[in-house]
This record gives C-alpha cells, structure tokens and sequence, in this order.
C-alpha cells in the first residue's frame, strides 16, 4: 500500500470521533489500490487503524462492496430486484452471458469483464439498470447495454467514483437522472 | 407534477440548485438562519406542532424523536442522516441528494439546532457514487460560505457535518445496525431496550437518527411554522409525501403529493395508468417490507398512514410498487423472498434460517416441484419469523411473503397441485423474469 494512501486514511481518521469508524473507508482504499480485499489489505487497515485483523476480516466480510474475488476491469452489476424484474432485468444478464462467454462473478480471460447480479440499486423507475464500476446506466434494453459495452471498448472510461464528474450528460452515463414528475 | 402541493421537490428542476449560489437564490439558507433565532425548544416545539412522521419507513413522530434527547448528560449529542435508502422500489433520497443537497443539509442543521448537537453524519448507501459526490461537495460549500463549522452566523454556534459511505447492506437501514457500521462494527442491529438510539446512539452518546426526507422536510416546517405543515395531508399524516413510483406503469419516477390521496388516481392520473393497455393486479405501496394489495382492495384507499393500515399494509418508505395482470405472483413472491435471504444479516436464527426456507419453498413451487404443504409451511415459517428476531427485518421478511400466499392462493396452490399431477408445463416467464414484460 502506498504512502499516498496512509496519508488520505490519516485525514479521513481525524474526521470521526473515533477512529475505528474510518474502517469502511480504509477498505475502500485498499480495494482502489490492490483492485481486491485480501490479507495484504485486512494487514494495511488493521494496522493503521490499530484493529485487531479479525475485527477488520469481520468487516470486511460483512458488506458486498469489498471484492474478497478480483473483478473485471468492467464489473457489470445487474438489479435483479422486484422493480427491475418487472421490466426484464433478466434480458440484461442473459445479454451479458452470451456477450462475455462468463458465469456471473468469473473474469473473462483478458480480464476485462465480469458481471453479477445485484439487491436493488435504488433507480426502480428507471429500470432495468446496471450499474458498471461506480456508475449507473438506467432505462436499460440489452440493445442499448450493447451499445455502452461497444463505446467502453472504444473509449475506454474508468466509470470510477474518482473520475465521476458533473457532467451528467455526457452520454455514457447513459440516464442517470432520477425522472421527477 | 399535477396539482399537488409541491414542497419537497418545489425547486428541485433548476439545473443550478445543487450549487449554494443556486439555492441561495431561492432563499436556500434563510431558514436556519430565522431558526438560529428562536429557543432551540421552540424550534423543536414547531417540528412537534407538524405532526411529521419518519419518512424512512416506520413513521415515527419526528418531533417526539427529537423530544427524548437528553440536554445535560454531559455527553456529546449526535445526528445521523439515514441515507442509507436500500429498499426495494424506494428512490427517493437520492433524487434529494443529487438535486437538492442544500435543502438536505439545511434540514439536518435545523435538527442540530434543535436538539443542540455540534456533530452529524450523512450515511448515504456505498452504491451511490453520484448523489456521494454532491452531498460531500454541497458540504464543501456549505463550509466555505459558514453555514457550517465554527460560529455559524455569529451566533457562536458550531456543528461539523461528515459523509459516510455505507458498503452494500440493506440491513444498515435499521437504525441501531446503521449505528454499530458507523462505528467500525459488522452493521447487525443491537439488542432492544434501549428502543430508541436518544440516550444511547452513536459511540452510546445521546443519537438522532432521521432519514434524508424527514429532515428536508423540516426546512419548509422551520420556514411556514408547524400549523401551516400539519394543516396539509390528513389528520395523522401530515404533509407531503414523496412517493417512489415503479413497475408497470407509464410514467415511473418520483412524485410529490399530499397525504390523504386516493390511491386508484395516483396510479390512473400521475403515474399514467397500467403500461401495455392492462389492467391492474397488485400495489406494494410502501416498499417490499409491507404487504401486497390485491387490485380489488383498492376501492377508497387513500396513501396516508391510517387508510394504508386500514387496508393491511403501509404507508413506509413510499416505495410504491405496481404490478399488471400478466405479473406472475409466485415469481414475484419468490424475488422478494430471494432479497431477505441474501440480506438478513445473521444474527437471529428465525431470521437467517427463515429466510433462506422461504425461498426455497417459493423456489421450489416456481420450479414445478412444490408440496401440498407448502403453502401453510411458508404460513407456519412467517409466523415463527416475525416478532422473534432483534430488529423489524423479520416482519419486513415475513409480512410480504405472507400477504403473497393470502392473496393469491389459488397462483401458488395451482402450481402445486400442477407440479403433482405431472402436467408441468414451461412456462415461458419461470425463467424470463417475473412476467408482464412481454
């Protein structure tokens, strides 16, 4: 882990009255740095944060945020709850099957891509949706899933939470916008 | 947006009003600063006066909530924002966080003030990247112009406010376990009594937890006075309520209205009516945690506390879903049970085993292979579930699932008796999706 990261864990520490409540975002910040949480990361955090490694683990274990699995470079998670169900989310995951040859939760061999499916993503009235990396992409179709796939293979966009801008439409963030009536 | 009252959302279509300068404009801001004026008791007197109830889903009085604070135990005083909005079929928080942040933080600094607390968190869900980057730069600006920090209009007044990324755990809604995750713990909900987090919360200091729209809510109450708040909706539900509209309808999203409105008109006027020409079979008006209503039970229901009660369900989160008469209830039963059991944190028996047989038993009966005596094992598991784990997931786990059974008996018992007499058939939705959508 880098020194980079220990410092912005110390400025996120001092914010909370106690500093074990940094523990989420130091996960998060060995995650965007090791692109997965396994011992080296559950070692970082607990030291940092003087925890004990189990307390960490725990943690670590209890959310589905943190990927105990490396993902793709592109990781595709479909809402399969009730309100995207009852707009075909199922035509989404089918798409992604055939499209990357892939299980939900495998890696495509280039290590590119990998998809699963989610608990509700709370944009039930613009599904079905996706979300890929930290972005939403709504009012799905698999035609128009397709279309993102072939502009992320072409433009090649981070889509990380780093690199989210205010720019909400630039396209590739698809619909984002909440639809207010 | 029809003809309802808008209050919530009144400014929410101006592209600049995430931006201070932009809800400064529209008087953003004014608000506390009238409130910074009066006793923090009469401030809170005005939240009381408007009967607002918790827009997170249980619907408690928001004033009494602030009312159990104790002022002088000498310990720090805590506000969380439960942002944490993971329900299925609720989406309201976040269009607030996205759009309207200012209003968001304004509200939460008239609880502040209130309830005298120098400290708050936002826990907003990990998923939201987006309205994440708003409310943290909201914030920013908020700190920039000393609406937040030290001496906040000279008053001498100071209150730090943080936001906290949650990290994919619907169970983190729960207040307590919401609590317990800030702090650096698995988010599993802490043992009751204490019921309420007043006296001991965060870090066991005296603890407001109040979701996103309640304390948004409180800026037009600080602004008109509570009379004029509790003079809207009904009698015991006060005010407007944001409602998150999905499922087959034409016109999905967010809608304002007041409490009180027919049901069946909500559906045929705001959200366009059934989608494809169809008709209506079944409403989850307050999110998945509340039970289903059959098209038929509809008739004079209004969306309010007491008429939704009535009727056997909810008003909750507001997370209005809507299903047509191609749905299939059984898969639909099944998708619901599917989300407790991935979600369930664990922690009591009833709950963590409950949910997982449940599932299996819809699965099971959706699959073609369902028992004769399936239906009342569902029945018997839901009734050792609820009111036998820690916190109310084990209602919000059995509640819909029973109310699919009681329902729609005749989906679930003919499926079966199907299954047993070999006339299996494939049906077409059992692994498409839920149905109605083709």
């Amino acid at each position: 882990m880098s020194a980079a990261a220990a410092q912005r864990l110390t400025e996120i520490k001092k914010r909370y009255p106690h500093p074990h409540s940094a523990v989420m975002s130091a996960l998060y910040l060995a995650q965007e740095e090791l692109g997965v949480i396994d011992q080296r990361g559950i070692q970082w955090v607990s030291e940092q944060l003087e925890m004990a490694p189990v307390h960490v683990q725990e943690v670590a274990t209890f959310y589905t945020m943190y990927y105990k699995q490396p993902v793709g470079a592109y990781h595709f998670q479909v809402c399969r709850t009730l309100s995207c169900a009852l707009r075909g989310s199922k035509h989404l995951t089918e798409h992604l099957k055939k499209r990357f040859h892939i299980k939900p939760n495998e890696v495509s061999a280039d290590g590119k891509w990998s998809y699963e499916e989610v608990e509700c993503l709370g944009s039930c009235g613009t599904a079905p949706m996706c979300e890929i990396n930290d972005t939403y992409f709504e009012n799905l179709t698999p035609e128009k899933l397709e279309a993102i796939i072939q502009r992320i293979e072409k433009e090649k966009p981070e889509l990380r939470l780093s690199t989210l801008t205010d720019s909400l439409g630039d396209g590739l963030q698809g619909q984002p916008k909440s639809e207010v009536r | 947006m029809g003809n309802h009252r808008q209050i919530l959302l009144k400014n929410i279509d101006h592209p600049d009003q995430h931006t201070v300068a932009g809800y400064e404009s529209r008087g953003g801001y004014s608000v506390i600063k009238k409130a910074m004026g009066l006793d923090p008791l009469a401030v809170l007197e005005e939240v009381k006066k408007s009967g607002l109830r918790g827009r997170g889903g249980a619907g408690f009085g928001t004033g009494q909530k602030w009312s159990f604070i104790p002022r002088n135990s000498g310990k720090p005083i805590y506000i969380v924002q439960n942002a944490d909005e993971s329900g299925p079929g609720t989406f309201k928080d976040r269009l607030l966080l996205e759009r309207d942040p200012h209003l968001v933080i304004e509200g939460q600094l008239i609880c502040a003030w209130a309830v005298q607390s120098n400290f708050s968190v936002i826990y907003i869900r990990g998923e939201y990247g987006y309205p994440y980057i708003r409310i943290q730069r909201a914030i920013d600006e908020a700190y920039a112009k000393g609406y937040l920090g030290e001496n906040i209009f000279g008053s001498g007044f100071t209150h730090h406010m943080i936001v906290h990324r949650g990290a994919g755990a619907y169970i983190c809604g729960e207040e307590t376990a919401l609590l317990n995750s800030l702090e650096g713990k698995k988010g599993q909900p802490r043992l009751k009594p204490p019921y309420y987090p007043a006296a001991i919360g965060l870090y066991d200091c005296p603890t407001v937890v109040n979701n996103t729209e309640t304390l948004a809510a409180c800026v037009a109450i600080l602004e008109n006075g509570g009379e004029w708040y509790a003079a809207i909706g009904t009698e015991k539900s006060t005010g407007t309520k944001l409602i998150s509209a999905s499922g087959h309808i034409n016109k999905p999203g967010i809608y304002e209205i007041e409490m009180g409105y027919p049901l069946l008109q909500f559906i045929e006027e705001e959200c366009g009516g059934i989608w494809k020409g169809r008709n209506l079979k079944g409403v989850m008006p307050g999110g998945s945690s509340f039970p289903i209503l059959r098209a038929d039970e509809l008739a004079g229901v209004n969306i309010d506390y007491e008429s939704l009660s009535k009727a056997g369900s909810h008003v909750g989160s507001g997370g209005f879903m809507v299903m047509d008469d191609h749905t299939d209830m059984v898969e639909a039963a099944l998708n619901v049970a599917h989300f407790y059991a991935h979600e369930s944190c664990g922690q009591c028996t009833p709950c963590r085993e409950g949910g997982h047989w449940i599932e299996k038993i819809f699965g099971r009966i959706s699959k073609g292979g369902g028992l004769p005596g399936d239906v009342q094992l569902v029945e018997s598991i839901c009734g050792q579930v609820a009111g036998h784990t820690i916190c109310a997931f084990g209602e919000a786990l059995a509640w819909p699932a029973q109310s699919f059974i009681r329902k729609f008996p005749e989906e679930f018992r003919g499926r079966i008796s199907e299954a047993r007499e070999g006339r299996v058939i494939s049906r077409e939705s059992m692994n498409a999706d839920v149905g109605g959508s083709h």
